[in-house]
């Protein structure tokens, strides 16, 4: 029996920089991205938001609204299912419905400004916008708390009645904690101890595409065409908070225009499908960019302290981190992340770590590429750059020293399998970027960053034309050139021309369950899947090829593309190509095509270094990242451009959240800079070429080797960015983002001393 | 409200519309028009999604009224290949894996392509300056500015 063997380096497609199948219809602008749809008779659905940042919703008075002519429907929380909050969670993935249900539509109080308080849909967007104005409401004003320290300080205003913290009302909404081996008794025996808090303001994933929608609902079914990180999640969310049934929606994964996991959860999904049921009407919803930064989940702020012991000789005994972060208005911020991965790359004895999921009135945080753990990380990375200064140790060699490797048992669970962060360590130390000599002004800093990785549930459905072409199916929205890796291992597998594959991704009703595109795991996970799919395939065609020949299938053996007698005893055949086993598919047995729907696990974590320059102008306090250098364990590049470019695309938002980046609100509560002007997402001229270093140690769980490469990117970048601005200025920023009055107002202190 | 009605010339061809006063040119392009390649990402001219040529000049359509199009020739991603046959430009985008989701890909085209028309032998420093009024918020801009190098590059070659 043939099995495909694709882990060597003497591949034909996997490895290789092929067109993305998708590509020439998104350079000529014919994508279709979910705002690029419309229907026959379709009208626009529009949100009415909350200006206060907490308030109790009173009244609702939607009469001139819906008198008005154009409008035709006006929906409130009334419209959307309740999941009430006293009979305990209803969980879909990690998100509870109760809050999910709150959050596309405040119920009784409205927890942030800009948090939906009701929907119109109207035959022209103008109309509906100006019906938005005729809706009353009843507020009663609440005091409000934005930050995390605000939102635990006695007496702050509470959220929500039922969470208690120490059996009091709180807005400390959940907590976690790691421990492995006794912190303080490690402690003890350290020579050197740094200890030092940190603080990051909320930043936004900054996905270029809007969230947007069209519903249509015929005969009680719906059709959903979305832009989303997943369909599944469209359809299981939308169908909960409208008593739908999931065979009634067929959620259409529209092209998307970003996500970084901002796009994990829906808002105007359920919103659109209530006010076409209403109406009859096919409704689309399209956010604004403002609305999107007021009301869309942008990632936690934080405030952590993170204390190290070591040896003299650079030995780490104890690390202890204390992580704060804003969930927004509901409970459910990235603790996880942040509390589990950044002592991760590290064999340390001794670690506690305990994360505080707090609520406050902001938009509910959603996902950010490895949620949690690059706060996590600029706590961590950041004392250790001090730590190795202290321990007069070159920060490099003292990650070295303590590095994480096969059989380190991590403080948050897993005993690591094999694994290459040392080796992201080791090249980076070779690397000419790190012996390259500065020019004043400029400083260097290195930084490491683990994440999780995720399995979980993928399908696939791989279909042999009458041609001998293949169409591939799978169940992942395509965000950053997954369907390049998928047509790479297909053709690998199949041993055909790579120009014959063709790969599509399924709607919710033509592909089986398939979990969200996050967790680093799509490649991952529909690589699992697509080979499994291609090796039913295979033994199919050698099945028909046997039946040409009138042979045992076992005689048959899969080779470049072609079925071939497995030896001299199997007979004398010439080679049968995939095209013309299936051009004889009909009288052969039927249509040749195989499935796999399988719950993947084995995808272990990511671990990546980088090294950073910046160059700060003392006159303005402008910090430029004037060289980048990112080391990471890939596991396997499938298409080598497409993980370069998730590793540059991952430094490129950690240095906007390092320098530039964050959520700004104004003394009502509200956030101050809800556009691309205020809110400063680094552009071409911020930044150096970024340069990305793969390394290759296959995932031995993965039969390609893969591992998640998405995420980890961003995990190092903000303490890699501070630590190379400490070498620069000597003055150490304990918060972000370093922005030039921050950095000057620190230079002109520094001067005045 | 009566409706404006507007002559252009889009993409070579000539194209009359009807549009209220307050509309975007890029509203009446992804509308009636349906030429949804051009995209909105801010509606405020900071992401450039939207970009288009109006008499061969660099133009956030988010940012220009449809009426003010009159008697103009415009240019959107929609003509930039010729038929089957892609610009150079976004050949070498796909040789490069120089888009991830894309969205922003038609705009960085638009602004390229100016800029190749313009300035045939551009340094890194004046690409990344002149793309510095495009968004991209996944690629971290390194591929996109090697390929519209190394497509400059190949034209000078190729004249």
């Amino acid at each position: 029996m043939s099995s495909p063997e694709s882990n060597g380096q003497d591949n034909k497609w996997i490895g290789k920089r092929t067109i993305r199948p998708d590509g020439a219809d998104k350079v000529t602008g014919r994508a279709a991205y979910a705002a690029d749809t419309n229907m026959p008779g379709m009208i626009w659905g529009k949100v009415l938001r909350s200006p206060h940042a907490h308030a109790r919703i009173k009244k609702i008075d939607t009469s001139k609204a819906e008198a008005m002519p154009g409008v035709k429907a006006v929906i409130t929380s009334k419209d959307i299912v309740d999941f009430p909050i006293d009979k305990g969670p209803v969980m879909l993935g990690i998100q509870d419905m109760r809050w999910m249900c709150r959050n596309v539509m405040a119920r009784d109080k409205a927890l942030f400004h800009g948090h939906p308080v009701a929907a119109v849909a109207a035959t022209t967007e103008r109309i509906a916008a100006e019906a938005l104005k005729l809706i009353e409401v009843d507020y009663e004003v609440l005091p409000w708390a934005i930050d995390v320290e605000d939102a635990m300080k006695p007496g702050a205003p509470i959220l929500h009645d039922h969470i208690k913290f120490d059996g009091k009302p709180s807005n400390i909404a959940g907590t976690l904690e790691h421990k492995l081996g006794d912190v303080e008794a490690g402690f003890k025996e350290a020579d050197v101890i740094v200890e030092r808090s940190f603080k990051t303001e909320a930043v936004h994933q900054g996905y270029i595409e809007p969230h947007a929608c069209l519903v249509s609902v015929t005969d009680g079914k719906a059709t959903i065409w979305s832009s989303s990180q997943g369909q599944f999640m469209v359809r299981a969310m939308s169908a909960l908070l409208t008593d739908m049934a999931q065979s009634d929606i067929r959620a259409i994964p529209a092209e998307i225009g970003g996500g970084f996991g901002g796009k994990t959860i829906i808002y105007l999904e359920p919103l659109a499908l209530v006010l076409a049921h209403k109406t009859g009407r096919p409704v689309k919803m399209v956010m604004s960019r403002e609305e999107v930064f007021r009301a869309s989940g942008p990632t936690s702020g934080s405030i952590s302290t993170v204390k190290i012991g070591a040896k003299k000789d650079g030995t780490i005994v104890a690390g202890k981190g204390t992580y704060c972060l804003q969930a927004g208005a509901f409970p459910g911020s990235p603790i996880r992340g942040a509390a589990g991965c950044a002592f991760g790359p590290y064999n340390i004895p001794n670690v506690y770590t305990q994360g505080f999921d707090v609520v406050s009135n902001r938009s509910k945080v959603a996902a950010y590429r490895a949620p949690g753990a690059p706060i996590g990380a600029y706590a961590v990375e950041s004392v250790l750059d001090e730590l190795a200064k202290k321990l007069k140790i070159d920060p490099l060699q003292l990650r070295l020293k303590n590095a994480a490797k096969q059989g380190t048992k991590a403080a948050h669970g897993p005993v690591y399998p094999v694994m290459g962060y040392e080796e992201t360590l080791k090249q980076a130390l070779a690397h000419p970027h790190y012996k390259a000599p500065l020019k004043p002004n400029q400083g260097r800093g290195v930084a490491s960053g683990y994440w999780f990785n995720a399995g979980g549930e993928s399908s696939a459905q791989m279909s042999v034309n009458e041609d001998g072409t293949v169409v591939v199916m799978t169940g992942h929205p395509d965000i950053g050139g997954s369907r390049a890796s998928t047509a790479n291992i297909a053709a690998e597998l199949l041993g055909i021309d790579h120009s014959k594959v063709q790969v599509l991704i399924g709607d919710t009703s033509s592909i089986g369950f398939s979990n969200l595109t996050g967790g680093s795991r799509v490649t991952f996970a529909s690589a699992m899947v697509v080979t499994s799919s291609a090796e039913k395939v295979i033994t199919t065609l050698r099945q028909r090829a046997a039946k040409i020949w009138k042979i045992d299938p076992d005689a048959v053996t899969w080779e470049n593309g072609h079925a071939k007698p497995a030896g001299a005893n199997a007979g004398q055949f010439d080679p049968l190509s995939l095209a013309q086993i299936a051009a004889r598919a009909t009288e052969t047995g039927g249509p040749i095509g195989a499935g796999a729907s399988t719950n993947t696990t084995g995808a272990e974590g990511g671990f990546s270094t980088h090294i950073c320059d910046v160059e700060v102008d003392r006159d303005t306090g402008r910090v430029w990242v004037v060289r980048y250098t990112a080391f990471q364990d890939v596991g396997r590049a499938i298409h080598p451009d497409y993980v370069e470019g998730q590793i540059q695309g991952g430094v490129a938002q950690g240095i906007g959240w390092a320098l530039s980046e964050e959520y700004i609100y104004d003394k009502n509560g509200r956030v101050d800079n809800p556009g691309f002007l205020d809110y400063r997402m680094p552009v071409t001229s911020d930044l150096p070429m970024l340069d990305a270093v793969m390394i290759e140690i296959p995932n031995p769980k993965h039969p390609q080797g893969v591992r998640g490469v998405g995420e980890v990117p961003l995990v190092p970048v903000m303490a890699a960015v501070a630590n190379a601005v400490h070498g620069a200025l000597g003055h150490r920023f304990d918060s972000l983002p370093m922005s030039p009055p921050k950095v000057l107002a620190a230079m002109e202190l520094e001067a005045a001393v | 409200m009566a409706k404006l009605h507007v002559s252009t010339t889009i993409n070579g061809e000539p194209q009359e519309f009807l549009c209220d006063a307050n509309q975007s040119l890029l509203d009446v392009l992804r509308g009636p028009l349906g030429l949804t390649g051009s995209k909105e990402g801010c509606g405020s001219g900071d992401c450039g999604a939207c970009t288009v040529t109006v008499d061969g000049r660099l133009v956030c359509s988010c940012l220009m009224l449809a009426p003010e199009a009159e008697g103009c020739e415009i240019a959107t991603i929609e003509g930039m290949a010729q038929g089957d046959q892609l610009h150079p430009l976004q050949q070498k985008f796909l040789e490069f894996g120089a888009l991830q989701c894309g969205i922003c890909t038609p705009g960085f085209l638009m602004s390229a392509k100016a800029l190749l028309e313009r300035n045939q032998n551009p340094t890194e420093t004046e690409v990344r300056y002149w793309l510095a009024g495009n968004l991209c918020r996944c690629t971290g801009y390194d591929k996109i500015i090697r390929a519209v190098l190394e497509t400059a590059a190949d034209m000078r070659e190729a004249v």
